[in-house]
């Protein structure tokens, strides 16, 4: 079930450069043991985010009250590892919509989609710029146009577009999710079961 | 005619329809699930009002958060049990087999579908879990999916999945003594990284390869994902046929020949084309090690930890961030490091040849008096073999501590787990941070590695120990 539509997002960004961040570290195995999708948020990054008393690490960026915002820019190979959609759950429930970096993992790719998390893949030179521009100003917005496919940095104009299909573009666009469609060609299915 | 891969072959036969600039819509022949990551889609189909459209082809065990002691009892953490009893009542109301904690067929999903032989040869096959691509050694299309697609395969028992991109990565030759197939993969992601196959689907062939037994070719398989691959196959053979002859759900008598003819023709056929070819010798392959937090930073057992020469950037900040976890130098050796737990177990190397290779190894001699060890079967079958063949006395008698099957300290989300700052050598899949309990640091080998760290309580190669 995806959650919301989604079209055009401006909003400031939590800048993330850690490269390979594996799904254990966005929810650390421990916290998979609930039997419902709410809450995962609180525990997102946990290991990176407090420390073994529970205690908030000041140095991690979630952390830090400079950046904020709906958008995780992320750093190269974001995503990989375990196929858990908690990963993706944590991130929806913690306040993020959108995913920019320049390498996605392919299973986190996929789960994003499903959850309506929109991940938007970008050039490794246009991250940089993005990672630049919130250094230098925490406060500067990034608007993610997905019907256009671009992405901006509003205070320079510094767009680039990206790539996503037709079919999940529509589907997050209009809030539907793949069961939606699944189910409405049940009987295609069906006859191509029933060769088997 | 065009001439296809094996991928091609087995992909296309399963497509019931293309979308128009999206995915195919992808039958699945086969779906396991476990406890972890299937509540949630059955919530889900609750909410929809629909149900289990094909019970029949989804097969379930509790393998993730069980704990490996007293599985008689009841399970004593509160949120492991729910989750195991959601389990439970899911696969009772929609009639989904269940190898339940204390049956004879209960373990590691990756571990019993191949035992049981419902994993076969040209058989599209999903699970709620990134090591599905285990079961790309029957030669089916195997690969990990997230909960919504979970509930995807329950409701319609297809995914909206776009074609992989194909590598086929092939190892020649003859591997040396001490070298295992666990060597072969961490070398292969060590060369590649642990994004270096992200997109493919990836094909394994060559002389190295087809030597391997099914379990040998099931380690490889099963490590496809942490080269950032869809998944990983293997043609099949006439190892995997004898392999899978008998096996309580492979076909019998006249549907076996019948189905034995049909997978000799799942093969690639000469000529045709990959978007990526990767070749290998295996006589470059010695015994391996990882030394950081992805299984991409592997290198053999005697050598050194990189130096940061060439790195720059976020590159080597992200490096230093992950030597510092490890609490390990640049440029240092890694032989001789002082090591506090093996743990032998997991879908990657939880098997009985891998059992046997321990006890083989570690026959006569003592575990080092630092060193906690624990072997975790992947299956109660697996654990009743390495009980008859005399293999569960060697290594009580070596001071291994034996325990029930499950996922164990592979990911620690039971109480297996290894303590904030000490070093595990496992036999397990992942490197990362906390992968093995908060703080936890783990270097990945071949059991035959992991058995000579137990005996000396250090980074040890395991053909020095050959020697002595």
């Amino acid at each position: 079930m995806a959650y919301d539509k989604f079209t055009i997002l401006q909003s400031t960004a939590v800048p993330l450069s850690t490269e390979n961040v594996d799904t254990d570290q966005i929810i650390p195995a421990r916290f998979l043991k609930a039997t419902e999708r709410e809450g995962f948020g609180d525990n997102l990054f946990r290991d990176w985010r407090y420390d073994s008393a529970g205690t908030p690490k000041a140095d991690f960026v979630l952390n830090d009250p400079t950046y904020s915002g709906k958008i995780l820019v992320a750093g190269k190979n974001f995503g990989s590892g375990s196929s858990r959609e908690h990963a993706v759950w944590a991130l929806y429930d913690y306040g993020f919509r959108c995913v920019v970096s320049s390498f996605f993992a392919d299973i986190f790719k996929n789960n994003c989609l499903n959850i309506g998390v929109l991940p938007v893949t970008v050039t490794p030179a246009f991250a940089e710029k993005l990672f630049a521009a919130i250094a230098a100003d925490p406060q500067t917005e990034v608007e993610v146009n997905l019907p256009q496919q671009t992405i901006t940095l509003l205070a320079t104009g510094d767009a680039e577009s990206f790539d996503i299909n037709e079919y999940k573009k529509d589907n997050m666009q209009h809030g539907f999710d793949d069961i939606d469609y699944l189910i409405n060609i049940a009987p295609e299915i069906e006859a191509f079961a029933g060769n088997r | 005619m065009e001439k296809t891969t094996l991928f091609d072959k087995i992909w296309d036969a399963h497509v019931v329809k293309s979308v128009p600039a999206g995915p195919d819509v992808f039958f699945i022949d086969k779906h396991f699930i476990h406890e972890v990551t299937s509540p949630v889609a059955f919530l889900n189909l609750e909410k929809r009002g629909i149900g289990v459209k094909y019970p029949h082809r989804t097969i379930a065990t509790p393998d993730h958060n069980v704990p490996t002691v007293d599985q008689d009892q009841t399970i004593k953490d509160k949120l492991s049990r729910m989750q195991v009893e959601r389990l439970r009542q899911n696969c009772a109301k929609y009639g989904i087999e269940l190898h339940d904690l204390g049956s004879a067929h209960h373990g590691i999903v990756h571990v019993i579908g191949p035992e049981l032989g419902v994993t076969q040869p040209g058989m599209t096959i999903v699970c709620g879990d990134s090591h599905t691509s285990t079961h790309g050694a029957f030669g089916a299309i195997a690969f990990g999916i997230g909960t919504s697609e979970v509930e995807m395969v329950l409701a319609t028992q297809c995914i909206m999945q776009s074609k992989a991109k194909k590598m086929r990565i092939s190892v020649e030759g003859t591997l040396g003594k001490g070298v295992t197939s666990k060597d072969i993969i961490l070398y292969i992601i060590s060369k590649i990284s642990a994004a270096g196959a992200t997109g493919y689907f990836v094909e394994y062939a060559g002389s190295a390869i087809q030597s391997l037994s099914m379990e040998a070719r099931m380690t490889i398989c099963n490590m496809s994902i942490e080269m950032g691959a869809r998944g990983g196959l293997i043609a099949p053979d006439e190892t995997t046929f004898a392999y899978l002859k008998g096996k309580e759900y492979a076909p019998k008598g006249e549907a076996w020949d019948q189905a034995v003819a049909h997978w000799k023709t799942l093969k690639t056929d000469d000529g045709a084309i990959f978007d990526k070819e990767l070749v290998f010798e295996a006589a470059d392959i010695e015994p391996m090690i990882t030394y950081g937090t992805n299984p991409g930073m592997g290198i053999k057992v005697n050598g050194n930890i990189p130096s940061t020469q060439g790195m720059e950037g976020s590159n080597k900040t992200s490096y230093l961030k992950s030597l510092e976890y490890m609490g390990f130098a640049p440029g240092e050796p890694i032989l001789g490091k002082s090591v506090d737990y093996v743990f032998v177990g997991s879908c990657t190397n939880g098997r009985i040849e891998d059992i046997r290779a321990v006890a083989q190894f570690v026959k006569g001699h003592k575990k080092a008096d630092s060193i906690t060890a624990w072997i975790v079967p992947g299956s109660r079958e697996v654990e009743k073999q390495a009980q008859s063949e005399g293999l569960v006395a060697i290594l009580e008698e070596a001071g291994f501590e034996l325990r029930q099957p499950g996922c164990s300290a592979c990911l620690a989300m039971n109480d297996d787990k290894i303590p904030a700052g000490k070093y595990a050598v496992s036999t397990s899949n992942r490197n990362f941070e906390g992968r093995q309990g908060p703080g936890a640091r783990t270097m990945l080998a071949s059991p035959l590695t992991v058995a000579a760290v137990a005996i000396t309580g250090r980074i040890t190669d395991p053909r020095e120990v050959f020697q002595n």
